[in-house]
């Protein structure tokens, strides 16, 4: 009987408020991905198991007369586990692990399928597949495009469907080497959300994630 | 010259009263129809708490309910394999709903919850659109822009700033507990997808759920067109029709081959056909009664254990005609068939037996439970009417000369054994004793103590359901709240006093969370206090400006939520229609139903994430909440508690029953035989015989339910013939000692009674598998004793004949 409680709906604070999105989407650029540079990125990305770094987000929205700012930690455990703990301003937790995400904010928890909220899941797969190096999981949802260096490359990323694109207009990721330095999300009316990711003291070995 | 032709008259009118009751019987029988779900095992008269057990079981949401799992193949390929099915499933009418983790209803829900946040949300009240908590609300959502969900969710803030969406959303804290692959819900382990599919038709409608089962199997067919993979299916649907066939199969399967070794045993000693055929005639006669009386009883349903239990009907009732084909073979006068001689000599013998019978089976009729009342009825109809057909009818059919088998020296072989026999009284005595220490080590695991015992579900079945279940993460529905009233508006508003009185417990982790109607079709009367706390327009405005004052926006960006909150204020209250289409409707339809003159409203309680499987809810508590918060008149039910309780108040009342059926025997017994030594002669090898039944079972390890209970009644209805016969009352002719051709009818009968009932102790069905392993060995066991602690043989006849 649980399960005929409208466990469908139930989702989170995060996705249903989704309703008002309008489809703007963009035309992407129709470049052809299949570089060199992103398999090798890729395969270098893919080496590290585990990761942990804090982040400071900050985002840019049009409504606001100033942006608004976030910090906290994230966490990565290859495949496919990525945490994102936000302590500031108010604590909240998001894991996505395997096709399932939980989102922890005010003593109450929400895990749903991640394949029932496609922008949720795009937005998600364009870090950890990163994270993950793994290609597939990328283009699944995007067309890639890579610019730069091993030692500084620029790894963007472009809605591949118009009901993602009308959320987001393209991902940016800054990295050096295996790490990720900086996550830029564009959406089509203009607003953006920064994340800098700086690895963290307490791990040694891995550094960033 | 008079005698006879009144004797012809009188078997002339017996011959046309057996045929119209034959006729009549048949045209009742035909008039019948078989259920075979539980509901037979549940009481007539129950208490509240019982009544919404039985309900829920029968046609509550509980009983629609059919877990669907595909296996085999590979992952994707049961994805796709899941939505086609689902595809297909949802526009057939006969299903409510089909989940598999597809969110079909999302875009309507996320409208409705959208559209009426305002009456819906439990956060809003007068305070609420106060100065000071809109400045927190509103706080409340700038954080939210911050969080991860801050791209998403800024598209609500001019909309709904005060957070009444994630208000609605965040009471319901049901996880998605089940994982998903390739869109659809897979099991834990990954090696299923699984479905849930809610049924139109209540549980108890065996018909219509065999139909849903088809309409699974057909669009489970059309998407495995390849056959890669299998489909599994449970849930009490299911196991109803699953029963249903079962008890068909395994009737028809047991009492074809009982009857084939009857036969061929009696075709043996007949050596006539005809003779044989006359011999079934009481067997027939007394089943078809049985049904019709039954049928008659209960309105036209004959639930199918009562039918199973048929079967063994045909055990006891062929050894009525076995004694008087047999028996009355000794008894000629001038080369003739003398039928007064047997009928003198051992009718009274066969009719103690029956009366015997019919008096253990008649205390179950006072059985406030149908099922068991059921196979009382059919017992005494059944076996009357054989014995009846047997007395009455049969000597009319039967020619003057019979040609059966000279079975003298069988006879005398068996007369010689018999007289050994009592040289075997300390073997009773020892079986006996090992029997009572038996039972006694093991009295506290001796009975059955779930209704699940009754059930004719197989254990494989059982262990397929847990699984299916564990993997949707939908545990039973165990713990209820349930309230009553004259209107939906009276229980809706009983329902949000239950919540309130809930919730604390939830916060105090007393209970894991509950489900409730009124979450999304607030009572009229909570729609309007909602309504009411919004103020006016310019009100609100000010108010508003005042709140964001210290927030980076400009008060224009609020425009939509002044006028969304200005239009909810005057909106006309939401209606159960509002929520068509959307998955809170089969929520609300679920929990909110509609008897003749009464309404009432379910409210299904989880236990904390950190409980016990097993663990029951703290239902002091619970009731002590429910007290002090005006909700006193509604009722808190443990489900499962209740079943238990059930079957525990059936076993007593079976065991009173059968304990008063023992007593009507005794009285029975000392009225006719006016001996308390004969009445002992007959009654201790039947009890030495039960005795090392339940021993021999206790030993096996096979918990004994009132199943078990009603077979020893079944073995005392057989094995107390044996013992009148021993017990000298039909061997009149030589005082002591028994005729050979009467040794030979007993063994003849004994044989038979093990063909019928031996056999059962192999259906897959709990029912039979109780009645085959009590009275099979049971009978031979009734029979040995009888013969072994038959009375005067200590001491030979000192004349012998």
């Amino acid at each position: 009987m649980a399960r005929m409680s409208p466990s469908s709906i139930l989702p989170s604070v995060l996705l249903a408020l989704t309703l008002c999105a309008a489809p703007l989407a963009r035309a992407a650029d129709a470049a052809d991905s299949a570089s060199w540079g992103v398999d090798q990125l890729m395969s270098t990305l893919a080496q590290r198991k585990t990761g942990r770094a804090t982040f400071t987000e900050t985002k840019y929205l049009s409504m606001l007369e100033k942006p608004v700012e976030s910090s906290g930690e994230l966490i990565f455990v290859a495949p496919d586990r990525l945490e994102k703990r936000t302590i500031r301003p108010k604590p909240e937790n998001l894991l996505v692990e395997g096709e399932m995400v939980t989102v922890e904010r005010g003593g109450k928890r929400f895990t749903m399928p991640l394949q029932n909220y496609p922008e949720l899941a795009a937005f998600i797969e364009s870090i950890r597949g990163t994270l993950a190096g793994n290609r597939n999981a990328l283009e699944r949802y995007y067309r890639l495009k890579i610019a730069g260096r091993a030692s500084h490359w620029t790894l963007t990323l472009t809605p591949a469907d118009s009901r993602m694109a009308a959320m987001v207009s393209e991902v940016r990721i800054d990295g050096t080497q295996d790490a990720l330095d900086v996550v830029e999300i564009r959406q089509p009316d203009g607003d953006r959300s920064v994340m800098k990711i700086r690895a963290a003291a307490d791990t040694s070995d891995n550094g960033k994630p | 010259m008079t005698l006879p032709r009144l004797s012809l008259t009188a078997a002339g009118m017996a011959l046309r009263l057996w045929l119209l009751g034959l006729a009549a019987c048949i045209a009742i029988a035909s008039n019948t129809r078989f259920t075979a779900d539980l509901s037979a095992f549940l009481p007539q008269l129950p208490s509240a708490a019982q009544q919404l057990l039985v309900d829920q079981l029968r046609e509550g949401l509980v009983s629609r309910l059919i877990l669907v799992g595909v296996e085999g193949g590979d992952a994707d390929g049961r994805a796709a394999v899941s939505r086609a099915m689902a595809a297909q499933l949802r526009r057939d009418a006969r299903f409510r709903s089909i989940q598999n983790g597809e969110p079909v209803n999302q875009s309507a829900d996320r409208e409705y919850v959208f559209a009426h946040r305002y009456v819906l949300s439990p956060a809003v009240t007068p305070d609420h659109f106060s100065e000071a908590g809109l400045t927190a609300a509103v706080g409340d959502t700038f954080d939210l822009l911050a969080s991860p969900a801050g791209l998403f969710t800024k598209q609500l803030l001019p909309r709904d700033p005060t957070g009444e969406v994630a208000a609605m959303l965040g009471q319901l804290d049901a996880e998605q507990r089940v994982p998903m692959h390739a869109g659809a819900w897979t099991s834990r382990d990954g090696q299923r997808a699984v479905l849930l599919a809610q049924t139109a038709s209540a549980g108890s409608d065996t018909d219509g759920q065999a139909q849903a089962i088809d309409a699974i199997r057909g669009a489970f067919a059309q998407a495995n067109k390849a056959g890669t993979y299998r489909l599994v299916m449970t849930g009490p649907g299911v196991f109803s029709v699953n029963a249903r066939d079962t008890i068909r199969h395994d009737v028809e399967r047991l009492s074809t081959a009982g009857l084939v070794i009857i036969v061929a045993l009696l075709l043996f000693v007949y050596r006539s056909l005809p003779l044989l055929g006359l011999g079934l005639l009481p067997v027939l006669s007394g089943a078809l009664a049985g049904v019709a009386a039954v049928s008659l009883w209960s309105g036209g349903v004959v639930h199918g254990l009562t039918l199973g239990f048929g079967t063994t009907l045909i055990g006891e009732a062929v050894d009525y005609s076995i004694y008087l084909f047999v028996q009355s073979a000794q008894y000629t006068r001038d080369g003739k068939r003398d039928d007064k001689a047997w009928v003198a000599a051992f009718w009274p013998t066969v009719r103690l037996g029956v009366l015997t019978s019919v008096c253990g089976f008649a205390s179950l009729l006072l059985s406030g439970f149908p099922g068991l009342a059921q196979l009382g009825l059919y017992s005494v109809a059944g076996l009357a009417a054989a014995a009846l057909v047997t007395r009455f009818v049969l000597p009319g059919l039967m020619p003057a000369t019979l040609k059966l088998r000279d079975v003298t020296p069988l006879g005398q072989r068996l007369a010689g054994v018999v007289d050994a026999a009592h040289r075997l009284r300390w073997l009773v005595a020892v079986l006996a004793l090992a029997a009572c220490a038996v039972l006694a080590t093991r009295h506290d695991q001796l009975w059955e103590h779930e209704l699940a015992a009754l059930s004719p579900v197989s254990a494989a079945d059982r262990a397929l359901d847990t699984r299916l279940r564990a993997d949707l993460g939908a545990p039973d529905v165990r713990w209820l709240v349930v309230l009553t009233g004259p209107d939906r508006e009276t229980v809706l508003q009983g329902a949000e006093r239950v919540g309130r009185a809930l919730d604390p417990l939830v916060a105090q982790g007393v209970i894991g969370g509950y489900e409730s109607p009124a979450r999304y079709l607030p009572s009229e009367a909570t729609q309007r206090a909602r309504q009411a706390s919004i103020p006016p327009s310019d009100v609100l405005a000010k108010r508003l400006r005042a709140a964001v004052a210290a927030q980076p926006v400009r008060p224009a960006l609020f425009a939509p939520f002044l006028a969304d909150a200005e239009r909810a204020r005057t909106a006309p209250p939401i209606q159960p229609q509002d929520l068509r289409g959307t998955s809170m409707a089969l929520a609300v339809d679920a929990l909110l139903t509609h008897h003749d003159t009464h309404w009432s409203v379910t409210l299904p309680l989880r236990a904390p994430a950190a409980a016990q499987a097993d663990q029951p809810l703290d239902a002091t508590a619970i009731r002590a909440a429910l007290a002090g918060a005006d909700a006193s008149h509604a009722l808190f039910v443990d489900l499962k508690g209740e079943s238990d309780n059930l079957y525990a108040g059936y076993m007593h009342e079976a065991l009173m029953l059968s304990l008063g059926g023992v007593a009507a025997i005794l009285v029975l017994l000392a009225v006719t035989l006016r001996s308390p030594r004969r009445v002992l002669a007959t009654v201790l090898p039947l009890a030495a015989a039960a005795l090392v039944v339940m021993g021999g079972l206790a030993a096996a390890g096979q918990p004994l339910t009132l199943l078990h209970l009603i077979g020893l009644l079944l073995l005392v209805a057989v094995g107390s013939n044996y013992a009148l016969f021993f017990n000298g009352q039909g061997g009149q002719r030589g005082a002591d000692r028994m005729s050979p051709h009467t040794l030979v009818s007993l063994l003849l009968a004994n044989l038979t009674a093990v063909a019928a009932f031996g056999l059962l102790a192999f259906s897959s069905l709990p029912l039979l598998k109780a009645f085959g392993l009590t009275v099979g060995p049971g009978a031979v066991l009734a029979l040995w004793f009888s013969a072994i602690l038959a009375p005067g043989r200590r001491h030979p006849p000192e004349t012998p004949k």
